[in-house]
């Protein structure tokens, strides 16, 4: 596994009569091997834009993105992502889904169904592998959408607010498979949310973003023990860093506010 | 005195029976959808029988159903008609799928590649809006009046149709799914030919489904000028003979073609593209 750099990385938005929008100040950044950390901020910060940035979605006005020291140029299979809206292609079945990188990179196809198959029962969806996207609900699209970029086997998993459309009961149980997954491999993942008991749940360590222009305002480091159960929530520790976090969303939210 | 006035309270009617069915947006049954359907063409023959056989409207003018019939059966026996029919379906498909042929890779290339739109678009949205129908002089001129001339017609009323039907919905692919087929290390080819075709191909489909109807109404057009077979040849020929009935056979013959063509293609795209009538 490996780390991911990121290196005063700004981004200005121009719109086509010539007024520019500051989304980013330029942001430092280190997302260290197997690290499992969030970025937490209100909406509109430009956290989702890093996030772009890093996949090589979008490109930074000034500063760099290193991955294991070379500069990312654009998107690649290394940097696997799960969006916020459902993007699994509605033509492939499940199956089709999962293999469609595996494909993509010449695999022979024996070892692709292998592959799949595994990361089919990873995220708990045997029997669904000839379903079409459409015929899954909401929690069930978005865990076939983890399954496909895990089965690519990146180097970094980017999540952008992969959990923000489904309903609160169906994201308190994906927080947990994905939880549970990364304990079991251990991936590093940069996983972007607005809400704070997620951020604190999943990760090991959370950057507070501040209101736009973007900057990361705060980070800290999340001690909890793993393996982590959902009834964490109520302990001590997690509510004393849940105040602290609160505290610092809620100054930058009136800050959006006030813009 | 309060300052919202109260909405008036009137005693609990109890609840109107209303038809589910005349609701709007309510779905009838698919028996219902048939018989409502034949209903129509019922009340259609039954008005034209009424004013032809009853003898509002001269014979010499509109033909009643009747000797419609008669005609169109004679046309069957005596003239040969199933062989001018097979000419103008030859045409239509000839013209039609050398169109296809053509626009449908081009708009692919220019719904992907927008220096190839910019490149061909405005051409081809001039082309758009010359009538067939008029070039049809002029390809008597360079084709005469053979083969080569009805198909050409075909093609110049199809071609520049599909290819910007079909650019447009190349280029208004979702660009999520696309971003994401780059994050599962799609190159730039993979991405044409694994999310824009196959994202695209339903409603190409569909667009063929649609210009080919279109196909049959200039097919006729070129037979009614300089043909010597076709159902528009036959339109003509029985205009001369004042034989109203042939003509209208003939028109309903088309219609029925249309419809056969049409659901045939409507079948072929639910079988192939089942992914996108799901729910």
């Amino acid at each position: 596994m490996s780390s991911v750099s990121i290196q005063a990385v700004s981004r200005v938005f121009e719109t086509a009569k010539g007024q520019r929008t500051q989304a980013l100040q330029p942001v430092d950044f280190e997302v260290r091997d197997n690290d499992f950390v969030t970025i937490l901020g209100p909406s509109g910060c430009g956290k989702s834009t890093l996030l772009r940035i890093v996949a090589g979605l979008d490109h930074a006005t000034s500063g760099r993105v290193l991955l294991d020291g070379a500069p990312v140029e654009g998107p690649g299979a290394e940097r696997g992502m799960v969006f916020q809206s459902y993007t699994l292609f509605p033509w492939l079945t499940i199956e089709q889904n999962i293999r469609f990188g595996l494909r993509e990179r010449g695999m022979p196809e024996a070892q692709q169904k292998e592959r799949a198959a595994y990361f089919i029962a990873k995220v708990g969806l045997r029997g669904f592998e000839q379903h079409f996207p459409k015929q899954l609900s909401g929690g069930m699209q978005q865990r076939t959408a983890i399954a496909r970029a895990l089965a690519n086997d990146p180097k970094i998993l980017l999540m952008d607010e992969p959990f923000g459309a489904l309903d609160n009961q169906t994201r308190v149980l994906m927080q947990e498979l994905l939880l549970g997954i990364w304990e079991a491999e251990r991936k590093t993942v940069l996983f972007v949310t607005h809400d704070i008991d997620e951020a604190i749940f999943m990760a090991n360590r959370v950057a507070v973003f501040s209101a736009r222009p973007g900057r990361i305002k705060t980070e800290l480091a999340v001690d909890l023990p793993h393996p982590r159960h959902y009834t964490i929530k109520t302990s001590p520790e997690f509510m004393d860093l849940k105040a602290r976090l609160t505290e610092e969303i809620r100054a930058e939210s009136m800050a959006a506010d006030l813009h | 005195m309060s300052a919202v006035q109260p909405l008036s309270v009137t005693e609990p009617k109890a609840p109107v029976r209303r038809r589910r069915s005349l609701a709007p947006l309510e779905p009838v049954s698919a028996r219902a959808r048939w018989m409502l359907g034949l209903a129509f063409f019922v009340v259609f023959v039954a008005v034209w029988a009424f004013f032809t056989l009853g003898g509002f409207v001269s014979p010499t003018f509109l033909a009643s159903p009747i000797t419609m019939a008669k005609e169109g059966w004679l046309l069957f026996t005596e003239y040969g008609f199933i062989k001018d029919i097979g000419m103008t379906i030859w045409r239509v498909v000839g013209g039609f799928v050398l169109a296809a042929v053509i626009a449908v890779p081009l708009g692919i290339a220019m719904g992907a590649y927008k220096g190839i739109e910019a490149f061909f678009e405005p051409f081809i949205s001039f082309c758009r809006y010359l009538p067939a129908s008029a070039f049809i002089p002029l390809l008597i001129l360079w084709a005469g009046i053979g083969e080569a001339q009805k198909i050409l017609v075909i093609f110049i009323g199809s071609v520049f149709q599909i290819t910007l039907m079909v650019a447009v919905t190349v280029g208004g692919a979702r660009r999520d799914l696309v971003e994401a087929a780059y994050t599962l290390g799609a190159g730039h080819k993979g991405i044409v030919t694994r999310v824009l075709i196959p994202g695209a191909a339903p409603e190409i489909a569909e667009t063929l489904r649609l210009v080919l109807g279109w196909a049959w109404t200039y097919v006729i057009v070129a037979e009614l000028i300089g043909s010597s077979s076709g159902i528009g040849h036959m339109i003509t020929d029985s205009q001369a003979l004042l034989n109203t009935g042939q003509i209208i056979f003939g028109i309903i013959v088309i219609g029925l073609i249309g419809l056969v063509s049409d659901s045939f293609f409507k079948f072929v795209n639910r079988r192939l593209f089942a992914w996108s009538f799901v729910r």
